[in-house]
């Protein structure tokens, strides 16, 4: 069924995953991820007509608990890890270009 | 080293106190840990605080304590509130957890006290402990092998006698794996039987903590600390929990015992087919039946576990941004940049390839191809199992086709890693319980495990099996040189 991944495939599904891949990390991994992709491709084997997905290896479905106040960590707690804080914020590097703004 | 069983008993009685069982897992880390690498932390002052405030209490309340001052480590992906939780990961590096998992707090009401975190593989993928960003762990029955993963620090820990028990997790056979390997007893529970509340989440709907130990009485009580509801888990269930440590003694004469062909077929290696083969034969002589089952879709229970694994370690995995906590790049220009560069200095190659498989088979065009289709295939390999256990009360296997191997051996190939899964990974498809019990060793002195399979909360029937066996063993007596 598959076809080898080609190296912009890689990059765009590294674009997607938000990894910075460099370009020894983009040829490696094409290689890596068509012997991968090649081997799951086995599955187009089984006979799947109207079997059901599943999700999850228990049902349990909409778990619901009372909707009461409680207590959470609080700010300081939160932002103890934080690489990056201003007041009760986390802080970012800009988010828009200045055009789109 | 005194079992988990054999310290909280002399503890109760007053013969002996916490501090003294810390210590001397403190002494037994100091001396062992530089060579197996099985600790990436430490919690010295955390450890010998809790002791002294176990030691403390009136002797009525130290009886209520079924872990009284034993000392056990966790795998470095569950949150502890008094030490760093790093999933050996560089992006982790320095993460202290604003909070505990339930299980770490469950261990502490027990009396259990945490002397340290343990190695993995970075966020628990992989299966020999060899993607750890920390350091590597060896396996002590021979320290130029692997011990397995990616538990593979728990599984050294309890195996070099430095803690009578220990956590990990398992997704694919990360606790099973490596306690066969390492000659240990693991426990993987039923999916939903053990909060994953602080667990570093990787595969969700695969991921569970259990134990590790030298013997199956002291997983039973271990499970039985662990085990049960917790609202901040809704995966987690309400099933009554059963008196695992109660249920050990019972008699398993006319137990039936499948033996699924698929799990004896090519790949399997002679040594390994040997023991585990003496071993039913120990099982049979204790009144138990053996009965042929069919399992015959395991050969695809890779490629769909590979799949459903990935697709949900990358959706688990892109939390790591940056931004609220983690390694943040320095050369971060716009948002997505910083983004991108932090992800990219931050997780190891197998990381990466996982994130990169797991948004392939999600990404548009390929999700019917992949992952619905792996969703599909789950069900039927749970129906091939629910039909087998219609027939019979346990299913017995190895766990791994071979003993441990090389470190370095594999490392070029992550194919052939994965492939070394087959016969651990449908228990997390299917959400049964299993687990690994020391059943010998090959001509090169390395441990062999024998696997238990059970139906969804049969986890008392299965340390049942397990401890008759080990009555009748001697196998999990042997130490490492």
């Amino acid at each position: 069924m598959s076809k080898p991944l080609t190296e912009s495939e890689v990059r765009h599904i590294a674009m997607l995953g938000r990894l910075q891949l460099s370009d020894d990390e983009i040829a490696m991994m094409t290689e890596e991820l068509s012997a991968i992709v090649g081997y799951v491709d086995q599955l187009s084997e089984v006979d799947v007509e109207g079997v059901e997905p599943t999700a999850h290896a228990v049902n349990v479905q909409n778990v619901f608990r009372d909707d009461v106040v409680r207590d959470s960590i609080g700010p300081d707690k939160a932002l103890a890890n934080a690489p990056q804080r201003e007041d009760s914020f986390f802080r970012v590097p800009k988010v828009l270009d200045q055009d789109t703004v | 080293m005194p079992t988990a069983s054999e310290i909280s008993k002399s503890v109760h009685e007053g013969k002996s106190t916490a501090v003294d069982a810390v210590n001397s897992a403190l002494r037994a880390i100091a001396d062992r840990n530089d060579e197996l690498g099985a600790f990436v932390s430490v919690c010295e002052d955390h450890a010998i605080a809790q002791a002294k405030r176990i030691d403390a209490l009136p002797a009525d309340k130290k009886k209520r304590l079924p872990l009284a001052g034993v000392p056990i480590a966790l795998k470095d992906n569950i949150c502890t509130d008094f030490a760093p939780t790093t999933c050996s990961s560089k992006i982790l590096a320095s993460f202290n957890p604003p909070y505990s998992a339930h299980v770490t707090e469950r261990l502490i009401d027990a009396g259990a006290v945490v002397v340290g975190k343990t190695n993995l593989d970075e966020f628990a993928m992989g299966s020999s402990t060899e993607n750890s960003a920390t350091c590597i762990t060896r396996n002590p029955w021979d320290r130029e092998r692997v011990p397995g993963g990616s538990s593979g620090g728990s599984a050294v820990s309890v195996a070099a006698d430095m803690t009578p028990i220990a956590l990990g997790s398992d997704t694919g056979g990360s606790i099973r794996q490596p306690a066969s390997l390492t000659g240990v007893v693991g426990l993987k529970p039923t999916y939903g039987r053990v909060s994953r509340y602080g667990l570093v989440a990787f595969g969700s709907s695969l991921d569970q903590i259990g134990p590790f130990a030298k013997t199956a009485e002291d997983a039973a009580l271990l499970l039985g600390v662990i085990a049960g509801a917790d609202t901040r888990d809704s995966t987690c269930v309400s099933t009554d929990v059963a008196d695992y440590v109660g249920a050990l003694n019972e008699s398993i004469v006319g137990k039936k015992i499948g033996i699924p062909r698929e799990y004896f077929a090519e790949g399997l290696g002679d040594e390994t087919r040997k023991h585990v083969e003496a071993a039913i034969e120990v099982l049979r002589g204790l009144g138990a039946e053996t009965v042929d089952v069919e399992l015959p879709l395991t050969k695809y229970g890779i490629a769909c576990y590979y799949l459903i694994a990935t697709a949900e370690a990358s959706s688990n995995l892109a939390r790591y941004d940056g931004v609220h906590y983690g390694h943040r790049s320095e050369k971060a220009g716009d948002i997505v940049e910083m983004y991108s560069a932090s992800r990219e200095e931050g997780f190891g190659a197998e990381v990466k390839r996982r994130i990169m498989l797991g948004t392939y088979a999600l990404s548009s065009g390929y999700y019917d191809a992949y992952y619905l289709r792996a969703m599909k295939v789950r069900t039927l390999l749970r129906r091939d199992l629910e039909n087998a256990f219609k027939k019979v009360d346990v299913i017995c296997s190895p766990v791994t086709p071979s003993t441990a191997f090389k470190i370095g051996e594999k490392t070029s190939d992550p194919l052939a890693m994965y492939l070394a899964d087959v016969y651990t990974i449908t228990a997390n498809l299917a959400g049964i319980p299993a687990m690994s019990v020391p059943c010998g060793f090959d001509s090169a002195g390395l441990p062999i495990g024998l696997q238990l399979m059970g139906p969804a909360f049969s986890e008392a029937m299965l340390l049942n099996v397990a401890h008759q066996y080990q009555l009748n063993t001697e196998h999990h007596k042997r130490v490492p040189a």
